[in-house]
């Protein structure tokens, strides 16, 4: 059962709060997103759940479902895809494996490069790869983890909209089942993809939740539109 | 890709042979213009004939000093790259050592050579010695800088990926520092020629330095200069091949010069 995740607390940068009393709650097994405007801190909750640096205070406690740790159960993308320029494709998909010196599954990886379309890349260096192909190398280095929460940061705001919509579509099959945590600043992606729907303010968090949806959600469904109504008046309060 | 590539490094052998030319022509005209004495400053046919007549000579010592550049080239990098590995992996030991190098920094290297010939003698070694002090600071400098900015990205990756530290060094840090570390080693390979020679000048009894040296008690000039031209194409070849290797290594990053 793939778990949800709690979290809650306060987190203070250079003696200035960020926010307090805040509390953020992943449904289990769907996709969460994390709207709000640059600086607000949007990042800095997705780096605490990923137990990343980020430089300032956080009091508070980060929990999943289960009560299992998080530690070694989240894998991470982000707006970089932070491909390593010197390894090729099946190399970099492969890296999790190598750096904890355990044997990696050579039909998994063949397969999931497959899966997102560049096993004609599978001995191709990142420099030779467009934006998107190197998106998508990062996405299946991220499924290749195989961990039940997926942390992703603003992964697709590089890309045009034509790739983009791609990648969404690509994440949005690849990933289902797993608990995904997707902070961005469009509030299209976010109606797209999301599940359940944050946006974050000076005022805290706002949660809206969506009607289910199979795979990417179309945005002229009038309750949709209802949702970005309400979405953008507190974005923009 | 090769074709590509061909083109420019073309290019750039004629530049450097315009260039090469334009030196010989300059200074056959200062050698006319002045009437300077050929004890002084002798002209470039005179140092070709020099070339010609004792190029045995020039050989026997030019390998002999290309054999003491080359061991201290690689023994100053390899000597570097453990200092900077070191210096990274233990908080400690940078504490300790960094502000330790840098001072070593405030010796002339230059000055160190008599007492290099006093301990290590005249062979070899003490020439070797020389040629590593001179290389050692510049590849851990810069071996070291790259070490320590490595993309942050890339650290949180890791971090995520549950990469025990030494994984993260050795997969990530280290070859995300091969550029940097690339170009140290490109400017040692023009520094350890400078080292070797010092060392010859001080106490030798074999190599360019010391034959400079003999060429110049005897006013053998054009010998002199001679030698000096071995020894310049000894340091451009030297850095050509060393150009060549890091440009391989680094290809991937897109940082390989032209050089």
């Amino acid at each position: 059962m793939t778990p949800g995740l709690r979290l809650e607390g306060d987190f203070a940068y250079g003696g200035r709060t960020l926010f307090r009393n805040l509390a953020l709650d992943l449904a289990p097994g769907e996709w969460t997103c994390l709207l709000g405007s640059s600086g607000i801190g949007k990042s800095t909750l997705l780096r605490l759940i990923a137990g990343l640096e980020t430089g300032g205070a956080f009091a508070g406690s980060i929990a999943a479902s289960d009560r299992q740790p998080v530690e070694g159960r989240i894998a991470y993308m982000a707006q970089s895809d932070l491909l390593l320029p010197w390894l090729t494709v099946r190399h970099n998909v492969s890296l999790g494996a190598r750096l904890r010196k355990e044997p990696p599954d050579r039909s998994r990886i063949e397969r999931l490069i497959r899966e997102v379309g560049l096993a004609s890349h599978i001995d191709s260096k990142p420099g030779q790869l467009s934006g998107g192909m190197r998106q998508r190398c990062a996405l299946a280095r991220t499924l290749m983890e195989d961990t039940p929460m997926v942390l992703l940061d603003e992964p697709f705001s590089a890309l045009d909209p034509a790739t983009r919509r791609q990648m969404q579509t690509l994440a949005a099959s690849t990933l289902r089942g797993r608990t995904v945590l997707l902070v961005t600043h469009d509030p299209g992606e976010a109606l797209r993809l999301g599940g359940r729907i944050y946006a974050m303010s000076q005022n805290g968090l706002d949660r809206f939740d969506l009607p289910p949806c199979e795979s990417i959600r179309e945005l002229d469904d009038p309750s949709v539109m209802d949702i970005q109504a309400r979405i953008f008046s507190v974005l923009h309060s | 890709m090769s074709a590509k590539r061909s083109g420019p490094s073309l290019v750039r052998i004629w530049e450097a042979t315009l260039a090469g030319m334009f030196l010989i022509i300059l200074w056959q005209g200062v050698v006319w213009v002045t009437e300077v004495e050929s004890f002084i400053l002798p002209g470039p046919l005179e140092v070709a004939a020099a070339l010609r007549d004792h190029a045995g000579l020039i050989l026997h010592h030019a390998l002999i000093t290309a054999a003491e550049v080359v061991a201290g080239l690689a023994l100053g990098v390899a000597a570097g790259i453990l200092t900077a590995l070191h210096l990274t992996m233990s908080r400690r030991g940078r504490k300790l050592l960094m502000p330790a190098l840098v001072m070593s920094q405030t010796i002339p290297v230059f000055a160190l050579a008599p007492l290099l010939t006093l301990w290590l003698g005249y062979g070899l070694a003490s020439k070797i010695a020389m040629a590593i002090l001179i290389v050692y600071f510049p590849v851990t400098s810069t071996f070291l800088d790259g070490l320590q900015n490595t993309p942050r990205g890339y650290l949180d990756l890791a971090r995520t990926m549950r990469s025990p530290s030494r994984s993260t060094l050795m997969q990530i840090r280290v070859p995300a520092a091969v550029p940097a570390l690339a170009s140290g080693i490109k400017l040692a390979a023009v520094y350890a020629p400078i080292g070797a020679v010092i060392g010859e000048w001080v106490g030798a009894s074999n190599g360019l330095g010391y034959l400079m040296l003999l060429a110049n008690g005897r006013v053998k000039i054009d010998l002199m200069f001679a030698a000096l031209i071995a020894l310049c194409v000894l340091t451009v070849a030297l850095r050509a091949a060393v150009g060549l290797a890091c440009n391989r290594a680094v290809e991937w990053s897109g940082l390989a010069d032209r050089t």
